[in-house]
């Protein structure tokens, strides 16, 4: 029953969608106002519909019903509320329903959101939008069937991958990346329309930008909460390891992140038009070229589910959509030709362009060092991957190159200045850099990378803090008469860089300032690591209600002080043969102590242990954290259009009616 | 766009066209630079999944290359090192390859004789293979090769756990 209704509700969205497509490029080619209001009509349709779907599927969980095919691959009655809702997300079927969701909730709110003025284009970015959804639907409908309805229901269920239920950070991080992933269809659509109206004016621009930014600021949170649940959780002590699937997320910040600086030049300087377009059309290229990686099983990680026709299908309308794309830039780029000029010289518009390539560059290099093993073995059928040190090696320079263009960029003026005015804005921010690699070179850093980011990463900090500090000088300088306007935007920018200016600081130092020691130890032994004692005082089993465990005790000391007992732990999951470790961690401002169960034997009380020092790994979270603060100012809806006051005259001056 | 500066644009027109040549030129030259320099980083940092038997053929290649090596641990050839951690142990396929594995380390939770296992590391020219890092087997998919087949490489790799520095449960 519920399975034939779940069915029913996801073809209606294919339904909703692929009419609402149809309706919508009609309506776009023909600018026929009764169309565009039934394309709306449909849209909201598709939203309700798969919203409804998802809300079947939960309830379906929660009973657990097992006579609905994904309940019963992934439900059971003894695992906890939460862990039986998150369950949506945890396997292959039902994370397509969930993006089918996430998919409807941005459609209905970019819908909800536009205007009669918009008439020009919006019609086209709904076209492509319900395109989208109409084919992640016919997955639903077809091949990934989350809905299919099992003849004779198991009495219980295996419950969802014992990884995917060993820490709440699993609730958190899906949601986030879906919400990001999935959004940069919005941006998609309409870059797809500025092409096929053949104008990015001032309007769409601004639209754009803002739904750029929505999921470029879930993407941000997403990367780094499955940094932060990898590390909380897997065990190995760290919280990156180029892994294709993280790859595959980090692809599309980087161009998304190249885009939303290039639209900051197409609105000064009504410059790099078309090279914005091409870069949101990128970036919606590579969250499906992620998903097809992800969702495929074409690479073996926590993320990949097992092999389907799903992964296929998906290869298919990556290829269609790149081919689409690839025309649709052929033909019509040259319709977003430049109005305005890139005057040459050292400035900030300079300065944006270099981190637009530098960006570039670094999304190509971290691209080929993701699919070259996926050509190989498709090409010669030889199994390899690409090593660490590829991306160390070839990353570290370009981030390090990104952190200077964000210190530089922001002291510089907009356009060409003169030598002193130059000098000037330069040379103050110096005081920050040598402060902090002064820090760090008292802290005992060696590297010369690690210095060298600590030294950029000052410079930055300060330029950000002094334009931070400038509006509100202002401010309690002058009388309320006069109140100088704050640029909201001009604000999130500088809060967004100093968020990242401090998950850089957190990635050099946690990088390559730890410590790591694996020992094996009996009951009463102690060891130092850091300037800890660590001492195994006994292992317990455990059971809980969904598990059973081992849990080490491990008492940890500090010149001869006790601080703290810490238990890591292996959990027995009754799905699964093998023992899932849970590290311990336990945190000050400065540095981590990470212990991770190797093995424990509870009849004879040894362990094995990994443990380490990882110092400021914390900044990496507290950083994202902050990066997010930033861009939610920016999305905050304007009191009053605010006229940007630092902006110099220019020829795309009169495309830009207000700041937000 | 004001009219007075149509002739302006019909001039920068064809100067453009011609710029446009010249730039494209550019970019594919950058662009052929970067690629030769990443592919040249690859080559130096590829990760091989070998057997024991592909190990073997591979002779003078394997000595100081990052190899995965997948295999099954010889019943009877677990030799625990003198000192806590370390471990000696010969891995073998289905097509009567066979190494010596000598691993640093504190072995894995599930680590036994007849499990399957990827170590990774490099061969020595002493003619044994030096593992860094010890993976074993995830029971509840991978299942033991039958007589006369061989262990699938992928099927190992997705099923191997405990590999510190690596994400793969």
């Amino acid at each position: 029953m519920t399975a034939a209704l779940g069915r029913y509700l996801i073809l209606l969205s294919l339904l909703a969608a692929t009419a609402g497509a149809l309706v919508a490029f009609a309506s776009a080619a023909r600018r026929n106002d009764t169309g565009w209001r039934w394309t709306r009509r449909l849209a909201y349709a598709y939203a309700a519909a798969i919203a409804a779907a998802n809300a079947m599927m939960i309830w379906a969980l929660l009973r657990p019903d097992f006579s609905v095919g994904y309940v019963a691959t992934v439900g059971s009655r003894s695992v906890p509320k939460w862990v039986a809702v998150v369950s949506l997300w945890s396997s292959l079927e039902g994370s397509i329903l969930f993006w089918g969701f996430v998919l409807g909730v941005y459609l209905a709110a970019a819908t909800w959101r536009s205007h009669a003025s918009q008439a020009e284009y919006l019609p086209w970015a709904s076209g492509v939008w319900l395109s989208t959804a109409a084919f992640f639907s016919l997955l639903l409908a077809g091949p990934a069937q989350p809905f299919a309805t099992v003849p004779f229901p198991p009495s219980d269920g295996p419950g969802p991958n014992a990884l995917l239920q060993n820490h709440v950070l699993m609730a958190v991080h899906p949601p986030f990346l879906y919400a990001g992933y999935v959004g940069i269809t919005i941006p998609f659509g309409l870059a797809v329309a500025a092409l096929f109206a053949g104008r990015l004016g001032a309007g769409l621009l601004r639209t754009l930008r803002i739904w750029l930014l929505v999921p470029w600021t879930f993407l941000t949170v997403a990367i780094v909460l499955g940094g932060w649940w990898a590390y909380e959780v897997l065990g190995w002590g760290g919280y990156w390891a180029w892994d294709p699937v993280e790859n595959a997320s980090l692809l599309p910040w980087l161009t998304a992140t190249a885009a939303l600086h290039s639209a900051l030049l197409v609105e000064r300087r009504a410059v790099l038009k078309g090279w914005t377009v091409s870069l949101v059309i990128a970036s919606f290229l590579l969250t499906i070229l992620g998903t097809f990686m992800t969702r495929s099983g074409v690479f073996n990680s926590v993320h990949a589910f097992t092999q389907s026709p799903i992964g296929p299908a998906i290869l298919a309308f990556l290829a269609l959509a790149t081919v689409f794309s690839l025309v649709l830039l052929a033909w019509r780029i040259d319709a977003l030709a430049p109005e305005g000029r890139l005057e040459p010289g050292l400035s900030r518009d300079t300065l944006l362009l270099l981190g637009n390539l530098l960006l570039i560059v670094f999304a190509f290099t971290v691209l080929i060092g993701t699919v070259f093993p996926l050509i190989v073995d498709a090409v010669r059928h030889q199994q390899m991957s690409v090593g660490r040190p590829y991306f160390d090696r070839m990353v570290v320079p370009l981030g390090v190159g990104l952190l200077i263009l964000k210190g530089l960029g922001p002291a510089l003026p907009w356009r060409r200045s003169s030598k002193p005015t130059l000098l000037g804005a330069l040379l103050w921010p110096l005081v920050g850099a040598v402060l902090a690699a002064g820090v760090g070179l008292a802290a005992g850093a060696r590297n010369a990378w690690t210095l060298l980011t600590l030294f950029f990463a000052g410079y930055a900090a300060q330029v950000a803090l002094r334009e931070l500090w400038r509006p509100v000088s202002q401010r309690l300088s002058r009388a309320s008469a006069e109140r100088p306007r704050i640029g909201r935007r001009r604000v999130a920018a500088h809060v967004v860089h100093l968020g990242a200016v401090v998950v850089f600081v957190g990635v050099a130092v946690s990088s390559t300032m730890g410590v790591s020691k694996e020992v094996a130890l009996s009951k009463g032994e102690s060891f130092a690591i850091g300037h800890y004692t660590l001492t195994f005082a006994g292992a317990d089993v455990v059971s809980e209600a969904h598990r059973e465990a081992v849990v080490a005790r491990v008492d940890v000391a500090q010149d001869g002080r006790r601080l703290a007992t810490m238990a890591p732990r292996m959990n027995y999951y009754a799905s699964q043969q093998n023992p899932v470790g849970t590290p311990a961690v336990r945190s000050n401002v400065f540095e981590d102590l990470y212990l991770s169960l190797l093995n424990v034997d509870p009849s004879r009380q040894t362990l094995g242990l990994h443990a380490l020092v990882n110092p400021m790994v914390g900044w990496i979270w507290a950083g994202m954290i902050v990066m997010a603060l930033g861009a939610g100012v920016a999305l905050l809806p304007a009191r009053r259009p605010l006229p940007d006051n630092g902006r110099a005259g220019g020829a795309s001056d009169a495309d830009v009616p207000d700041a937000r | 766009m004001s009219g007075t500066r149509e002739d302006s644009v019909a001039l920068t027109v064809s100067r453009r066209r011609r710029n446009r040549w010249l730039a494209l030129g550019a970019v594919a030259v950058a662009l052929a630079a970067v690629l030769a320099f990443l592919l040249a980083g690859l080559g130096e940092n590829l990760v091989y999944y070998w057997g024991p038997t592909e190990l073997r053929a591979a002779g003078d290649r394997a000595i100081g290359a990052t190899i995965r090596l997948g295999g099954q641990v010889v019943a009877g050839s677990v030799r625990r090192g003198g000192s806590v951690s370390g471990i000696e142990f010969d891995v073998a396929d289905r097509k009567g390859g066979q190494v010596h594995v000598k691993a640093s380390g504190v072995p894995p939770q599930m680590f036994r004789e007849g499990i399957g296992v990827v170590v990774e590391g490099t061969m020595t020219r002493a003619g044994y293979f030096d593992g860094q890092r010890l993976m074993v087997s995830h029971g509840s998919e991978y299942r033991t090769p039958r007589e006369g087949e061989d262990v699938d490489m992928r099927q190992l790799i997705k099923s191997t756990q405990g590999l510190a520095g690596k994400k793969e449960p």
